[in-house]
């Protein structure tokens, strides 16, 4: 069996693009809509923000390839509760994993490390960063809210 | 008559491109992305070099030697196309960049100078972008409004003569590029002549792949793409009545297209120079007169058996793999098979069949409203053409059935 294909689709990334975890939608949360034109992979991403600007609590519906399903469910995990300032942090680190050769500080990365086989396929990055893509456009609204939280 | 090709004389055509002899990622390729694009046999190649090796000047104008070698080379292969087509006369075939850019010609000259307010453009809904977003803008440009004949549960077109009341134009796809649906052209063509009204048929997919000839199929406008069929990309055509190409206005504006200018105004040439403004594609054309030549050589009858066959056995194969549902008729198609899969995605198994040195194509094919009526987020196609062979159709069916082993763990 061909090793890039074994480290791509590795058996946690298989399982959560078949049972994605917090799949579904948010009330009164903000939402983005994210897509790859070129693919069809579409995502809508809910995200609500406490009076700190930490990641309340988020969820997301779509519909993609397993690897822009598996790194939204597992960015779902792994951002929910999180501080603001540490959002952004695993933010930029999960893209230096999945676009640069050199090793990013990986702390916190938790199972989305199993991403990392992305950098071997670059068309396959935009299908890895869509639902952070998305992520990030929740943070511009989000700033908003953190003002007003202040 | 099919001069018999036997399985050796197919052998001996393959061999005439070379591209197909590499290995990608460790396995020799397999190339099943026809429908996107096709490879080129060594005597196009051959044409375009020594066209630029002992040939190359502009056309029409020059008074020297490589001038007028130019200008019969670029003629000749009109003339070639022509022929190919059935076309009446060399000067009703107009040279333009591909099938797109011939739609657009139509659309921006036949059109502008024949639909009003109210007026109806016929279309069907398994067209590529390409034969819609030129409607859709000439639509917003003359106030006309789009009509769709719908696609039914088996793929083929739910065709009625009551849609083409007030339709003025009917533009239709020969061979779907998703479904692999054969559209009945002459019956579609017979009943839009008998209403008045002007058809275009999108000849993408079938130029290079059956017998074609454009008075028979009795269709007003014929649009297709050289590479697709063989030839350089770039180049292609549009075939239309010459009644009709006299009426149109021009569209692109310049050199190669006048009679006279003066600083106000200008008089145009006749069809098919007044649609050929500036300096063309010479090297594409030849190299369409060479890719037409070597067609003409296997015989499109015999391309199309072949084709058919390995398109009847991809469907056989894939059908025998669990959890794949294939689009299109069940029986007659064009040369390939577009699946869903229910346990991978269309992207996440091109990218395992690339590993295993497959090319498949995953997506939506340039046919997004079709996908969405299927409520498909895409489909993986496989598609074919005469230098594929019968051992390569079943190297797909393997790596696909490891494919689903791999994804559905």
């Amino acid at each position: 069996m061909n090793d890039e294909l074994e480290e791509l689709y590795q058996q946690v990334i298989l399982d959560h693009s078949k049972r994605p975890r917090n799949f579904g939608e948010l009330l009164d949360a903000i939402h983005v809509h994210g897509d790859n034109p070129s693919c069809g992979d579409e995502i809508r991403l809910d995200v609500k923000f406490g009076p700190d600007g930490s990641v309340a609590d988020m969820k997301f519906t779509g519909t993609g390839c397993a690897i822009s399903q598996a790194s939204a469910s597992l960015m779902t995990l792994k951002l929910k509760g999180k501080p603001r300032a540490e959002a952004e942090r695993l933010m930029h680190n999960f893209h230096t994993l999945v676009t640069s050769d050199t090793e990013p500080d990986t702390k916190g990365l938790g199972d989305l490390v199993l991403l990392r086989g992305v950098r071997k396929f670059p068309q396959r990055v935009k299908c890895a960063m869509l639902s952070w893509r998305a992520f990030e456009q929740a943070l511009g609204e989000g700033g908003a809210v953190t003002t007003e939280g202040e | 008559m099919v001069r018999a090709m036997t399985n050796n004389d197919w052998m001996k055509v393959r061999a005439d491109f070379p591209i197909l002899d590499q290995q990608v990622n460790g396995k020799p390729l397999v190339y099943l992305d026809n429908a996107a694009s096709s490879q080129k046999p060594r005597s196009v190649i051959a044409a375009l070099a020594h066209y630029y090796e002992h040939d190359n000047a502009n056309v029409h104008r020059g008074l020297h030697e490589l001038s007028s070698r130019a200008t019969d080379a670029f003629e000749g292969s009109r003339a070639k196309i022509a022929k190919y087509l059935g076309a009446s006369q060399a000067e009703e075939i107009i040279f333009t960049r591909g099938t797109t850019e011939a739609i657009n010609l139509v659309a921006n000259t036949w059109g502008v100078r024949n639909l009003r307010t109210g007026d109806v453009i016929l279309l069907t809904e398994m067209e590529h972008h390409s034969n819609l977003v030129p409607w859709q803008l000439l639509a917003e440009r003359t106030g006309a409004k789009l009509r769709f004949a719908p696609v039914a549960d088996d793929g083929t077109l739910a065709f009625e003569p009551s849609l083409l009341d007030g339709v003025k134009l009917f533009s239709f796809v020969h061979i779907s590029n998703s479904l692999g649906t054969i559209n009945p052209v002459v019956e579609l063509c017979r009943a839009a002549r008998a209403a008045g009204v002007v058809t275009l048929v999108d000849g993408a997919q079938s130029s290079g792949h059956l017998p074609v000839n454009v008075r028979e199929l009795g269709c007003d406008f014929y649009a297709f793409s050289g590479h697709k069929m063989c030839a350089p990309t770039g180049i292609g055509a549009l075939w239309g009545r010459m009644e009709l190409l006299q009426e149109m206005p021009p569209w692109h504006g310049g050199g190669e297209m006048i009679v006279s200018v003066t600083y106000e105004r200008a008089t145009y040439k006749q069809p098919p120079h007044k649609f050929e403004a500036g300096t063309p594609n010479i090297a594409g054309a030849v190299g369409l007169g060479a890719a037409v030549d070597y067609l003409e050589n296997i015989g499109r009858a015999a391309i199309f058996a072949h084709d058919s066959e390995l398109a009847a056995l991809a469907v056989t194969r894939l059908g025998e793999i669990p959890g794949i549902r294939i689009l299109g008729p069940s029986g007659q198609r064009g040369a390939l098979a577009a699946f869903h899969a229910e346990w991978a995605h269309p992207h996440d198994l091109t990218t395992y069949a690339n590993e295993h040195g497959l090319a498949l194509r995953g997506g939506h094919h340039c046919t997004q409203p079709l996908m969405r009526k299927l409520r498909l987020p895409g489909t993986t196609r496989a598609s074919f053409y005469f230098y594929n062979t019968t051992e390569e159709v079943e190297r797909m069916a393997e790596i696909l059935r490891a494919a689903r082993k791999f994804f559905d763990r």
